[in-house]
């Protein structure tokens, strides 16, 4: 039969990635010292599945180095090899390794297994007794290792059966074997029957047997679990030793057994008659006088009756593995989703149903639509609403995801880096359950990676100095994410030396972000932290780069509709808190008109919207005009102009100004009228237009118009200009 | 039918021996671990168990162990799907009273030839 196994190989992924991630936990979580068996106990079942399930499907790189790494944890696990940091380190290595060969072949390529074989040869060593094994559990290792496949498993024969071949009667050919077969009294209880061993050795050539049943004891005596008979057998086969062994395999040590090959002059004559007399009908009707039994030769027929046997059910099981198979398959564009939530949904759409069915029938039944019907129609309208709102937040449930997808590869990051760094870091995770949508999701992560470098290598000190400060040696992070109103919030602190404001100053000045004679509140001295091109760090270093990090950290949260704030205190540490939107599908917008057109803000980016007072309005070279807003001039944006509208706004006196902020700069927008703030579904501008610079989509509204959703980084992008000249503004006037 | 038990906490090997078994026409109930295994075999009579033996909750070689203890499991084979390099978890697995093994890696070929051996 031939079965395609290909079909299993994506939930062999799925698993295989899921015990590599259960291997990686297990291993940051071992404490070396006081190492607990059962977590060494589930790396080692991990690791034996992969290797299991590579073998069977075929992917033999992943096999021949599994296997190193199981025999070494085996060892582990039987406490004969003690395990240290510098082990752990190569088990974390091997993880790796592992999980880079199975992603190529995934994804369908040729694997490198340079690093698998170098991985592996260090593994050999340690196995070969090169570090700490002591000796005697080394001569152990070795003879499981010595051990081949299929072991001399024939204890009576007591002989080698390569040695049998090679002796020097060989040269007479071979033509079967003398076996004798004696099970011992207890061989039923494991259940073995010698009746199924006759049969397949029956299956391996011609055969003839003898059964002795001279030990048989009288009725009274016999014990019907015992078994009482041996046969001797004369098997003539082409086969080697080894298939004839094979047979026995499972009753090693249970049975007397030894088996001689038979050479071509030897005293059973190849064409005595009585071997092609066999038939079934001698075999169906043994005589129990007789001390023969004859095993007819050849497969069974109801062995083959049972193969072809075949039931509707294998269709079922493929209909089942694909299933499985579906989600894995597209990791990119798919998202699994628990059943609770397709539940819900399912319920709220019957809901909506009837909802609809309520107002159709009012809507057919002919009735004028007065009085009484009113009210009705009304609260009908009401539940719609209400039936859309739930539907609309479950339908956005689907796509959230718990965070620690991303956060689960942080432990060991943070552990990678600061044996790199040389400095003693944990990592906490509080609320890593907590759902975010799955783009809001990837698109963080880069993000939390950087803000983790930076907190490791700037933020937490190394060990001697922390001491020297009355801190615990081992630096702590904290990763805290919670929900707050309709955004996620989290939060990284870390308990570090902290960042000084007064060096974040001192090198903006020297890279002339700041004016020489500038003076800045604490709070924008921070903000310095997230301005372009600054690094506080003199030496560059591999782990947190630059400095080109947190400007871009902050840009792409901004890019998320989402916000990055620092607080810092000196020598005691700083905290990050990231602010973003459940969703990027919807987003809480500020409805404004400009020259009779509505545009929406996203709520997030609007800082503060004023009256405009025209004496604070200043004209500047090159066209542009700037508002002098409390202590600095910021850039007047006029929609109309931008987005070339056929009608202008005329006196700037009764207009209003909205300030936004994108990426710590102010820029203040024309607006005729702020109307009323609402949920805004983004559609995206792209896709069904074109893209257009300044906005970064579009929603319907209630009247069915398409308004646009003003991007706040690409307006301060588009009025850079205008920026600079308000710069210069604010700073003339400094 | 012939009635046959899967042990496996692996979802891949599971579906593929359960795959393999059902297309030769066997009647499969599958396990995720040693316990889940024997709370069934104690309510349904198999004529044959096949089970990993590296398995949380309860390892293949204590599943063997419990359900020769049961009086309906006494004379039942029981193959333990083994590595190569397992040789002492072989042994374990005899000296609790499993009639045999296969040895994995395997094909859907071996498994089906290795099982003929103990049924039928």
């Amino acid at each position: 039969m031939s079965i395609d196994l290909s079909q299993f190989h994506a939930v062999f992924f799925e698993e295989s990635f899921e015990g590599l991630e259960l291997m990686e936990a297990s291993l940051l979580a071992l404490d070396v010292d006081n190492p607990d068996s059962e977590q060494i106990n589930s790396i080692f079942r991990a690791a034996h599945s992969i290797k299991g399930g590579s073998g069977t499907f075929g992917f033999v790189q992943v096999t021949e180095f599994t296997h190193v790494l199981e025999t070494l944890l085996d060892r582990v696990r039987d406490g004969k090899q003690t395990i240290d940091a510098d082990c752990i380190e190569l088990l974390l290595q091997s993880v790796d390794c592992i999980r880079s060969l199975l992603e190529a072949l995934q994804s369908k390529e040729e694997p490198d297994t340079k690093r698998a074989a170098q991985l592996a040869s260090v593994f050999q060593a340690i196995l070969d007794g090169g570090s700490d094994g002591n000796s005697a559990s080394l001569v152990k290792v070795n003879a499981i290792i010595g051990e081949s496949i299929v072991a001399p498993l024939i204890k009576t024969t007591k002989k080698d059966p390569s040695s049998v071949e090679r002796s020097p009667v060989a040269t007479r050919q071979q033509i079967g074997f003398n076996i004798f077969f004696k099970p011992s009294l207890e061989m039923l209880k494991d259940g073995n029957d010698p009746i199924r061993m006759l049969r397949e050795l029956a299956a391996l050539g011609e055969m003839e047997t003898t059964a002795d049943i001279d030990e048989l004891p009288v009725l009274q005596e016999l014990v019907p679990e015992n078994f009482y008979i041996s046969w001797t057998i004369e098997l003539l086969t082409t086969c080697d030793i080894d298939d004839v062994e094979e047979v026995f395999e499972w009753v090693e040590g249970e049975c007397e057994l030894s088996i001689t090959p038979m050479l071509e002059d030897s005293t059973v004559a190849v064409d005595s008659p009585t071997l092609y007399q066999l038939n079934d009908s001698q075999v169906k009707k043994p005589t129990t006088s007789g001390q023969r039994l004859v095993m007819p030769s050849g497969p069974l027929p109801s062995l083959d009756n049972l193969q072809l046997d075949i039931t509707p059910e294998p269709v079922q099981a493929m209909a089942v593995a694909a299933q499985v198979t579906a989600p894995v398959k597209a990791e990119a564009s798919s998202i699994r989703v628990g059943i609770d939530k397709v539940d819900s949904l399912i319920n709220l759409v019957g809901e909506l149903v009837i909802t609809q069915s309520m107002l159709g029938q009012m809507g057919s039944s002919g009735e004028s639509i007065t009085g009484e019907n009113i009210g009705k129609l009304r609260e009908r309208l009401v539940q719609l609403e209400h039936n859309t709102r739930e539907l609309q937040d479950s339908v956005m449930r689907i796509r959230m995801l718990p965070i620690s997808f991303t956060f689960n590869r942080f432990p060991r990051m943070v552990r990678d880096i600061s044996i790199q760094l040389g400095k003693k870091v944990q990592l906490e995770l509080r609320g890593e359950n907590t759902e975010l949508d799955k783009t809001v999701m990837e698109k963080i992560s880069d993000p939390m990676v950087h803000l983790i470098r930076n907190a490791l290598d700037h933020g937490i000190e190394m060990p001697a100095r922390r001491i020297a400060a009355g801190k615990p040696e081992v630096g702590t992070i904290v990763l805290n994410v919670f929900h707050q109103g309709g955004y996620v919030i989290i939060e990284m602190t870390d308990d570090g030396g902290g960042i000084d404001r007064e060096r974040l100053l001192a090198k903006a000045r020297t890279k002339g972000l700041v004016g020489e004679s500038e003076q800045l509140s604490e709070e924008q001295k921070l903000e310095l932290l997230f301005s372009p091109g600054l690094s506080t760090v003199e030496k560059v270093s591999n782990v947190s780069g630059r400095g080109v990090g947190m400007d871009v950290v902050r840009r792409n949260i901004q890019e998320l509709n989402g916000s990055v704030e620092a607080s810092t205190e000196m020598g005691v540490g700083s905290t990050f808190s990231i602010r973003l939107p459940l969703t990027l599908a919807i987003l809480d917008g500020q409805l404004v008109t400009v020259a009779n057109q509505t545009y929406i803000f996203p709520l997030m980016s609007i800082s503060e919207s004023l009256q405009i007072d025209e004496a604070k309005v200043s004209n500047v070279a090159g066209g542009s005009d700037v508002y002098s807003l409390r202590e600095e001039y910021i850039p007047i944006l006029r929609l109309d102009r931008l987005f070339g509208l056929c009608q202008e706004i005329g006196v700037l006196n009764d207009s209003l100004l909205v300030v936004i902020e994108s990426e710590g700069q102010k820029i203040g927008v024309v607006v005729d009228e702020l109307l009323s703030q609402q949920r805004i579904v983004i559609k995206s501008l792209e896709e069904n237009y074109i893209r257009v610079l300044g906005v970064s989509g579009a929603t319907i509204l209630g009247d069915g118009t398409v308004a646009m959703i003003i991007d706040a980084v690409g307006l301060s992008n588009l009025a850079g200009k205008d920026i600079a000249a308000a710069k210069k503004m604010t700073d003339a006037a400094a | 039918m012939t009635k046959i038990l899967v042990v496996d906490d692996s979802a891949s090997m599971r579906q593929m021996v359960e795959f393999t078994l059902k297309s030769a026409g066997y009647e499969v109930v599958d396990t995720v671990d040693g316990q889940q295994a024997l709370d069934i075999a104690k309510n349904t009579s198999f004529d044959l168990v096949l089970s990993d033996v590296n398995m949380p909750v309860m390892d293949g070689i204590e599943l063997v162990r419990e359900l020769r203890q049961l009086e309906a499991y006494k004379y039942t084979p029981i193959l333990m799907l083994t590595t190569e390099t397992s040789g002492d978890k072989k042994m374990a697995g005899k000296g609790a009273g499993a009639t045999g093994w296969v040895v994995k890696p395997f094909s859907p070929d071996k498994l089906l030839a290795t099982i003929k051996r103990v049924i039928g």
